[in-house]
């Protein structure tokens, strides 16, 4: 099971802001998850497209080509715009 | 090194005081103070809400502080960080660094505010007259983070 979590501009896109999702079959990093979302449609298909969008799996920021695995929670979310 | 999220407000002057009483080895302690601001982008801003990532929030900034323990010799380091509501002229952030002289809190305490900017998990979202609207992320942030990068690293 993967926890997905979505914050700020990418949550009120989505329409969520966490699920839980048995890890699809031939997924094996975030990019392969954002193309297994993307055949939700609608606001889910543009997910892959957001400029600049970020990414962390288990709470450490990672490029979008990095591996994930069942239990791993992985968040997405824009640029940070803290201090 | 303290690392605090919090809906309150803080007191500049009894953190910075609880800081440097805590050890006499302390020679310079140097701070900053973020605050919000009522324009932005040439539209006004009437509050602030800032969102975070619970629990990635604490560790990014816990790494921050690490990585700049590494690069100066520090005595103590506080960050205060607040989130939800906030209103112009409020408190936003707090980052204060203890040493012994003043070249290694000032540079540490710049390092950490530039890493805070880009890599904590924080969003901002402002109520201006036209509406409410995420901020951008500024690419000014970016260079300013970029040149605290070291060879090989």
């Amino acid at each position: 099971m993967l926890t997905i979590l979505y914050f700020a501009s990418v949550r009120e896109r989505v329409g969520r802001a966490a699920e839980e999702l048995v890890l699809p079959a031939g997924v094996a990093d975030v990019a392969g998850l954002l193309r297994h979302l993307g055949q939700r449609g609608g606001a889910w298909e543009g997910l892959a497209r957001i400029a600049n969008l970020r990414c962390a799996v288990n709470q450490q920021m990672v490029a979008l080509d990095s591996p994930i695995a069942d239990g791993d929670e992985v968040a997405f979310f824009p640029p940070v715009t803290g201090g | 090194m303290h690392v605090r999220i919090q809906e309150a407000d803080f007191d500049v002057g009894s953190e910075l005081a609880a800081l440097r009483r805590a050890d006499p080895r302390i020679g310079a302690l140097a701070s900053f103070v973020g605050l919000v601001r009522d324009v932005s982008g040439g539209a006004g801003v009437s509050e602030m809400h800032l969102e975070h990532y619970p629990g990635m929030t604490e560790k990014a900034l816990a790494a921050i502080v690490g990585e700049a323990l590494q690069r100066w010799s520090l005595i103590d380091v506080l960050v205060i960080h607040r989130v939800g509501r906030l209103l112009p002229t409020d408190q936003i952030v707090l980052v204060a660094v203890a040493a012994a002289h003043r070249a290694e809190a000032f540079a540490a305490c710049a390092f950490i505010m530039d890493y805070l900017k880009t890599r904590a998990p924080f969003w901002k979202r402002e109520l201006t007259p036209e509406g409410a609207r995420w901020v951008e992320a500024r690419e000014a942030d970016d260079r300013a983070a970029e040149r605290w990068r070291q060879p090989g690293g």
